[in-house]
């Protein structure tokens, strides 16, 4: 298969951070994206039972094309299956287990053929993180997971009150600095955050709705400098949780731009892109000024 | 006619304290009438006289607590450890000491093959005892440059491939920037790949991928005919996937008449909701029958020291590797815990660091708080680095530990001088303690990790002597007695079948080790030396090299 390969996001944090939630709530909302749903915690196949149209031993097929299995023995394996599927699933997501470190899954997961890590999302519950992280028992392995995410998914804000929710932000802020935050009440996070926008390419290309964040399309009226635009864009100080399109670089070749938090990757375009690059961030966060100067253009 | 079988002896080791020994054995249906003399037996009835044993030393058949049906395949591929094993059909593999006769042996076993494509695998290579020694993708083609060939590391943990396999996983190439993957001189990986999530690029290429968990009859065959060349009567598979596939076959190969061994497969609990996970273990109990025990739990609570994966209390490891990971939640350990004792189910705990150990006795004992049990026999498998204090905790919560005493000898170096510094090295397994602590004591082997070998095994509790001659820790050694007390009884006990196995005494199984020397009359340190005729399962005979 000369496909590209399969996009893989991996949902990390302690059990009880809400990582199911936010599987129900991507499912719902995958906008005609074929999400495979891999789980490992209990194993268990943790899915509302509305959403889901047939089950068989290995498998669950359910609404909108969306399959979901367990890791099972050999993750390798059930990888290749699934990558080997018609048709293929758009987008992977893998569950870890509560207390796996998902630093080592994305980095053997960055070599292999097949597919390509997009982003390692912890959750990490507002309420009970703060204790949890000086534990004597969990505490390392719940720090270590912020300290491996690209994404931080802040669950429970509502539940964690003012103080609580405080002490939950600067639990991360002084452990990865670096890591895109963002605050989720029962699941609700724009899919395009957990998943990447999918700019849709063409004249008609506009940013997607991400409700509670921002989300800009750049289009850059001249080449750009491949190095610097990722520079910019892992920059906490523009405020770019995410971004994804494609621009022009200073060869005059097109480009695959793909951020999340500290993670820029370049890549080959999808035949048939144009340029265009969406980013998304807080309501309110994103450095509009600083990015249009970034892309080289007036924003929007 | 007669149905009693009188077995003669040179020796009978009973393991009993009211007649250590005896000269006679007699035998109906299966199980012990009795042990004496041959007086003291004739009063059940005519019998057979059965003298082949004559000259041989007869003891409960050995009981190894802690094993992998794994082994039987793991010796489809091709032996590459620095210490001489024995593989199922009696042949002794040498230990290799060298990179060049890791090589001899592969490229042997590659010219034996046929299908030109089919991968080649190695096992146990270990390097720790080869200073200076390089084995990379580049050594291992010169061993094929045609087919994928892989050779994992004793640890477990490090896999090196040639560089077919790496160019079939897309691997081989420049711009690899990853720690799994060190890269040579010339920018390409070298095929040395560190850690087991490395593997996942290059599993399938290299014939590592296939389901371990198939029970595909020959490599329970492989694996019961080690056992009756180690006087093993009585083993376990911890853990086992058990899928259904898997159990249909061991259930099937094991009601076969001349299957020579009892098999206690206890269930990982990966995969399941704990609810589901007791389901399943009380209907597979339903399957047992006289050589297959079911209906048993095993955890993994952390990972292993060697591997610096196992999670240690202050102050860590000695070499300052970051803490060890855990393989399952507290409170999913707990509700496992709860349910089980609830339903008394057996569970087996996977605790390497004391850490572990220590998650395990506190929830253990909060559990017990909800559903006293007991005698519920909850055992710490590894259990290596506990200390007095765990191990009297462990006594009085009704919990047994089964040590593992093969470390001492084959990392104790390792665990001197990196992992855990010389004071814990010399307490490690401390057997003296657990048994001084009221603690139900069992010791293994971990097979396929150090090999079979209950005798070895009391060695190693006996001597606590490392590869390198190293006495570690003397004042945990242990007798020769409390040895072989350990590979019967002791690891009866843990499994619930001490009144059905472990001693020669009236209406047990007849389940013996024949040997040809009476360990108690050999020299403590030549306790690995005795040599074992074969078993006796049942009444029934299985010579070493005939099954």
């Amino acid at each position: 298969m000369s496909e590209s390969p399969l996009p893989v996001t991996l949902l990390g944090g302690y059990l009880g951070a809400g990582k199911t939630t936010l599987v129900n709530h991507l499912l719902r909302h995958a906008e005609g994206q074929r999400l495979a749903v891999l789980v490992n915690d209990f194993g268990d196949l943790p899915i509302d039972a509305d959403l889901i149209e047939a089950r068989d031993e290995d498998l669950m097929t359910l609404a909108g094309g969306c399959v979901c299995c367990t890791v099972g023995d050999d993750l390798g394996e059930t990888l290749r299956a699934l990558c080997a599927r018609d048709p293929r699933p758009d987008q992977l997501l893998i569950e870890t287990s509560g207390v796996a470190l998902p630093g080592a899954l994305a980095g053997a997961l960055s070599l292999m053929r097949d597919v390509a890590l997009a982003a390692v999302v912890v959750l990490v519950d507002a309420e009970t993180a703060p204790a949890r992280a000086e534990d004597p028992y969990l505490g390392d392995t719940i720090r270590r997971q912020i300290e491996q995410a690209d994404l931080i998914v802040l669950t429970k804000p509502d539940l964690a009150g003012a103080a609580g929710l405080d002490r939950a932000r600067a639990l991360v802020a002084a452990l990865h600095p670096a890591a895109a935050v963002v605050e989720a009440v029962e699941g609700r996070v724009p899919p395009a955050l957990i998943l990447g926008p999918r700019p849709r390419l063409g004249e008609d290309a506009a940013a997607p709705e991400t409700p509670g964040h921002d989300s800009l399309l750049f289009r850059p009226a001249r080449p750009l400098d491949a190095r610097a635009l990722a520079r910019g864009l892992a920059d906490p100080a523009l405020g770019v949780l995410r971004a994804k399109g494609v621009f022009v670089d200073d060869t005059g070749a097109l480009r695959l731009v793909q951020g999340v938090g500290a993670r820029v990757r370049l890549s080959p375009p999808p035949k048939g892109a144009r340029p265009g690059v969406v980013v998304i961030g807080r309501a309110g966060g994103l450095d509009a000024g600083g990015l249009a100067a970034l892309f080289g253009v007036s924003g929007r | 006619m007669s149905d009693i079988t009188i077995f003669k002896a040179r020796k009978i080791l009973t393991m009993i304290p009211n007649r250590p020994e005896a000269t006679h054995v007699a035998v109906r249906e299966g199980r012990i009438l009795g042990a004496g003399s041959l007086e003291d037996l004739a009063g059940w009835g005519a019998y057979a006289l059965d003298e082949r044993f004559a000259d041989k030393v007869l003891m409960p058949g050995f009981v190894e607590g802690h094993a992998h049906t794994m082994e039987g395949s793991a010796w489809n591929r091709v032996y590459c450890g620095w210490f001489d094993r024995m593989d199922p059909d009696g042949k002794v593999w040498s230990g290799l000491k060298s990179v060049d006769a890791v090589l001899d042996r592969l490229r042997a076993a590659e010219a034996a093959l046929s299908d030109p494509a089919a991968p080649l695998a190695g096992w146990q290579f270990d390097p720790l005892y080869m200073p200076g020694a390089v084995f990379s993708r580049h050594e291992l083609d010169r061993v094929s440059t045609t087919r994928p060939v892989a050779v994992l590391h004793a640890s477990g943990h490090i896999l090196v491939a040639n560089s077919v396999a790496l160019e079939m996983a897309g691997l081989l190439r420049e711009g690899i920037n990853h720690q799994s993957y060190p890269l040579g001189e010339d920018g390409l990986p070298t095929g040395i790949l560190l850690g087991p999530e490395a593997r996942l690029a290059i599993a399938r290429h290299v014939g590592m991928a296939e389901a371990i968990a198939t029970n595909a009859e020959s490599d329970l065959r492989a694996f019961s005919r080690l056992c009756v060349r180690t006087g093993t009567t009585t083993i376990t598979d911890l853990a086992a996937q058990l899928p259904e596939p898997g159990v249909v076959s061991m259930v099937a190969v094991t009601q076969q008449p001349d299957w020579p061994v009892r098999l206690v497969p206890f269930r990982t609990f990966l995969g399941m909701k704990p609810e589901a996970l007791i389901a399943e273990v009380q209907r597979l109990a339903g399957l047992s029958h006289d050589k297959l025990r079911l209906g048993g739990i095993k955890i993994h609570v952390d990972g292993s020291i060697q591997g610096f994966t196992a999670r240690l209390r202050w102050p860590g490891y000695f070499n300052g590797a970051p803490n060890g990971l855990w393989y399952i939640a507290p409170e999913h350990l707990t509700e496992i815990l709860e349910r089980a004792l609830a339903a008394r189910v057996p569970v087996h705990l996977h605790t390497n660091g004391d850490q572990a150990t220590q998650l395990v006795l506190e929830t253990l004992e909060a559990a017990l708080q909800k559903h006293p049990s007991p005698d519920h026999r909850f055992t710490l498998q590894h259990c290596q680095l506990a200390d007095a204090a765990q191990l009297r905790q462990a006594a009085r919560l009704g919990m047994c530990v089964n040590l593992f005493a093969n470390h001492i000898y084959y990392w104790g170096e390792q665990h001197y001088a990196q992992t855990v510094g010389p004071e814990r090295a010399r307490r490690m397994n401390a057997c003296r303690t657990a048994l001084d602590a009221g603690a139900p004591l069992a010791i293994h082997c971990d097979a396929p990790v150090t090999p079979l070998g209950p005798l070895f095994t009391a060695w190693c509790a006996v001597n606590r002597i490392s590869s390198e001659g190293r006495v570690l820790g003397p004042e945990e050694c242990i007798t020769v007695h409390e040895a072989l007390r350990a590979i019967t009884l002791g690891a009866a006990h843990t499994l619930h079948l001490d009144g059905e196995l472990g001693s020669i005494e009236t209406g047990k199984r007849a389940d013996f080790a024949v040997l040809e020397e009476d360990p108690t009359a050999v020299a403590p340190e030549a306790l690995k030396d005795v040599r074992v005729w074969g078993t006796v399962l049942g009444g029934v005979a299985f010579q070493a090299g005939t099954v």
